[in-house]
């Protein structure tokens, strides 16, 4: 048992700290839930492709360096502590991507992974619908069979879908065969979100920013090229996702380390007064505790992680381990946040990067799976117990 | 890196669950509460036989940890720190026998010295034999605490960091365990028609402890492994491991009373035994304010400028 790098791992991790130290924006970006921003996010993702930075753990012909899990990993770690721009692309390189890889046709692959890579083209998950959230399985969204034109005719309404505002495609579920059970006969589609028939309209999150979105189809018609896996297999298509997204890729622990240690730097300098009141005081508050126990959380995060990229590597699953470990991060990320903003005192409410991180913080507990569905999970696969009257989890 | 524990030290770990599994320690534990040594004292021998005595010396910390997991699921009574880790270090060999520690003030008494062939009372300047006074009770009916004379602070050195984390390690031990009966009682007891454990109420709290259990274990390997080396950190990751460990196993024996209900709340039922080591082991060796205390000051030394 040992937290070394190997000789490898070590000049990786060099070589990436000397890049992002060269490249990374002086100034952090605009948000990408703005028109200028994003425009500045997709430069920012060329950029990073173009020294094959985009996609560290993609194979070589889709811009990637074949990076090990463990790379993947250390490249993370040293991108958050540059301090560098979130990733305007991430779920289609986190969520859709490994699908693809996986599921996807050797034409899907060329047509897709390239563009992705680059950032030329964002996508968006479109799963949820205004009936189905937890519940994905009872989405109502329907594609109906068009032998004429080979392909399929897609209507009804996905929502909350991140970034689709200004994303070109997107990827969704829609039930393919009204008369197979809930969780059979979903497929899985890819769609351009300027296709005819197709609405976005921008819905503004608790900032005010458009972050996500609902999209209406009216009869948008999506070629046979375009299904990912086979028609009716959509739902096993798509868990392979899940187990993604609540896992490893989306939130590495790089990010929440980082985080940590400016929350340090924070409590370090606010032992002086804002702006005439004293700073929050040991002897008086619990502030003290709460940075060591946000610290203490990154922490573990971290040392648990090296666990899980180990079993990995030695040929292990994540399982339903994906849902302990997204609990964990999504509580985390509010631990790290409210204790930055008790720091701050009255300035709290002002405009900061803090307060950005604390209201998108405040949704964790909410995508990808919420928490409550995550500890039925939990309690159901990890210690067995009895399952849920009606056992419909994602 | 291999953030893993080895074959062997799996291979150890298993050979020591079968040791105790078959031992009935609950029952070692009572005798050892009511004054009877003798079962506890044979069960000494048997573990000094696979080893455990002379990790300290002999094996690595992550050895050292995988021990105390097994003395905690198991909730084994004696001066199992003090004997096993604290005092080999301090005396730079193995203790032959059962021997015991005070080390004020983050362990100011020395635990059942009356079944010690030797009582030391650490200080600055090192170990003495010391005679024990007068004898306490603690909350954790198999841990007596006997007075010693006072003196001054013993420093926080190797000796106390593999102290607090076998400590930390022995609460992990004793959290998993709490954890596996409560599930099992939950599959097994019905009320209103139906398992408890089928409540979501029931579910979400012990989705948390498995939770909180998972992320303190990691803390355990990481100290162990930073003991091992050392690094300059060690000692903050000691205490991490220490206040994660601590907040771990609490959350699973306050849950764990909650789901047995009364039956958890009687001395006669197990459950007792490891909830209120738990209680004891929380404080012992410092208290999670003092650890918290040594992270910050740590913290705020090292980050930033
Ligand atoms: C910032 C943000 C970004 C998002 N991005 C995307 C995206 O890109 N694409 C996409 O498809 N979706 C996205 N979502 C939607 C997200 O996946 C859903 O919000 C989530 O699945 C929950 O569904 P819901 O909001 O309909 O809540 P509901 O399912 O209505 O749940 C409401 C409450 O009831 C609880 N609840 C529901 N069922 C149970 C149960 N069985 N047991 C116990 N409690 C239960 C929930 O835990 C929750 O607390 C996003 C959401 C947010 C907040």
């Amino acid at each position: 048992m040992d937290l070394e790098l190997s000789e490898s791992e070590l000049a990786f991790q060099a070589e990436a700290r000397a890049w992002l130290a060269a490249n990374v924006p002086a100034e952090p970006l605009p948000s990408m839930d703005t028109a200028e921003g994003w425009a500045l996010h997709q430069e920012w993702e060329a950029r990073l492709a173009a020294d094959r930075w985009s996609v560290v753990s993609w194979p070589r012909d889709y811009h990637g360096r074949d990076a090990s899990l463990i790379e993947w990993v250390i490249f993370e770690e040293e991108y958050y502590r540059a301090g560098a721009p979130g990733r305007v692309s991430q779920n289609g390189i986190f969520l859709l991507a490994p699908i693809i890889f996986e599921h996807g046709t050797k034409d899907q692959q060329d047509r897709f992974l390239p563009t992705m890579a680059t950032g030329e083209e964002i996508w968006a998950q479109c799963w949820s619908e205004p009936e189905a959230g937890s519940d994905l399985a009872s989405l109502n969204s329907t594609a109906r069979r068009d032998d004429g034109r080979g392909g399929w005719v897609l209507n009804g309404q996905k929502t909350w879908s991140s970034r689709a505002t200004y994303a070109t495609w997107g990827f969704g579920l829609f039930r393919s065969d009204p008369e197979a059970a809930r969780h059979h006969g979903l497929t899985y589609f890819l769609f351009p979100l300027d296709a005819d028939g197709v609405t976005v309209r921008p819905i503004a999150q608790l900032d005010g920013e458009a972050g996500f979105a609902e999209v209406f189809f009216d009869d948008v018609f999506v070629p046979d090229a375009d299904v990912l896996g086979a028609p009716g297999d959509g739902w096993r298509v798509a868990m392979s996702t899940a187990g993604n997204e609540r896992g490893l890729s989306l939130r590495s622990p790089g990010r929440f380390c980082a985080a940590a240690d400016r929350l340090v730097d924070l409590y370090r300098s606010s032992a002086v007064e804002v702006r005439g009141a004293p700073a929050p005081s040991l002897e008086t508050s619990d502030v003290g505790k709460n940075v060591v126990d946000a610290w203490l959380k990154a922490e573990a995060y971290r040392l648990y992680t090296w666990g899980t990229v180990t079993r990995l590597a030695d040929g292990g699953e994540m399982g339903a381990a994906g849902s302990v470990n997204k609990v964990w991060w999504s509580e985390l990320d509010i631990a790290l946040h409210e204790t930055a903003l008790d720091l701050l005192g009255t300035d709290a409410e002002l405009d900061s990067t803090w307060l950005d991180g604390y209201t998108f913080a405040l949704s964790g507990p909410i995508y990808a799976g919420t928490n409550e569905i995550q500890r039925n999970i939990i309690a159901e696969r990890i210690l067995g117990l009895p399952r849920e009257p009606k056992g419909a989890q994602r | 890196m291999r953030f893993e524990l080895t074959e062997e030290q799996r291979a150890f770990g298993d050979a020591l669950e079968r040791l105790l599994s078959g031992a009935d320690t609950a029952a070692v534990a009572r005798a050892w509460a009511d004054g009877d040594h003798e079962p506890g004292l044979k069960l000494w021998a048997r573990l000094a036989e696979q080893g455990v005595t002379v990790l300290a010396t002999d094996a690595s910390p992550v050895e050292v940890v995988i021990a105390f997991e097994a003395l905690g699921r198991y909730a084994v009574p004696g001066p199992w720190v003090e004997s096993a880790a604290y005092l080999p270090i301090a005396l730079g060999r193995e203790v032959e026998g059962v021997a015991t520690v005070a080390a004020p003030p983050h362990a100011p008494f020395a635990l059942d010295a009356d079944v010690a062939d030797a009582v030391y009372l650490a200080g600055p300047n090192g170990l003495t034999e010391v005679t024990p006074g007068d004898r306490h009770g603690s909350v954790d009916r198999t841990r007596h605490l006997f007075e010693v004379a006072a003196s001054d602070p013993a420093p926080e050195d190797a000796a106390f960091d593999l102290s607090a984390l076998a400590t930390a390690a022995q609460l992990l031990g004793l959290g998993e365990r709490v954890l596996a009966d409560t599930v099992a009682y939950a599959k097994q007891r019905r009320q209103f028609g139906r398992e408890i454990g089928s409540y979501q109420a029931i579910k979400h709290q012990l989705a948390d402890v498995r939770i909180a259990l998972d992320f303190a274990r990691p803390l355990v390997h990481g100290a162990a492994v930073s003991l091992a080396e050392p690094v300059e950190t060690a000692p903050r990751a000691v205490s991490a491991a220490k206040v994660m460990c601590g907040d771990a196993a609490y959350l699973a024996a306050r849950t764990g009373l909650q789901v047995h209900g009364a039956i958890g709340y009687t001395q006669e039922f197990d459950l007792s035994i490891w909830i209120t080591k738990i209680r004891a082991l929380v404080t012992a060796w410092g208290t999670p304010t003092f650890h918290r205390g040594r992270i910050l000051a740590s913290l705020t030394a090292q980050t930033g400028g």
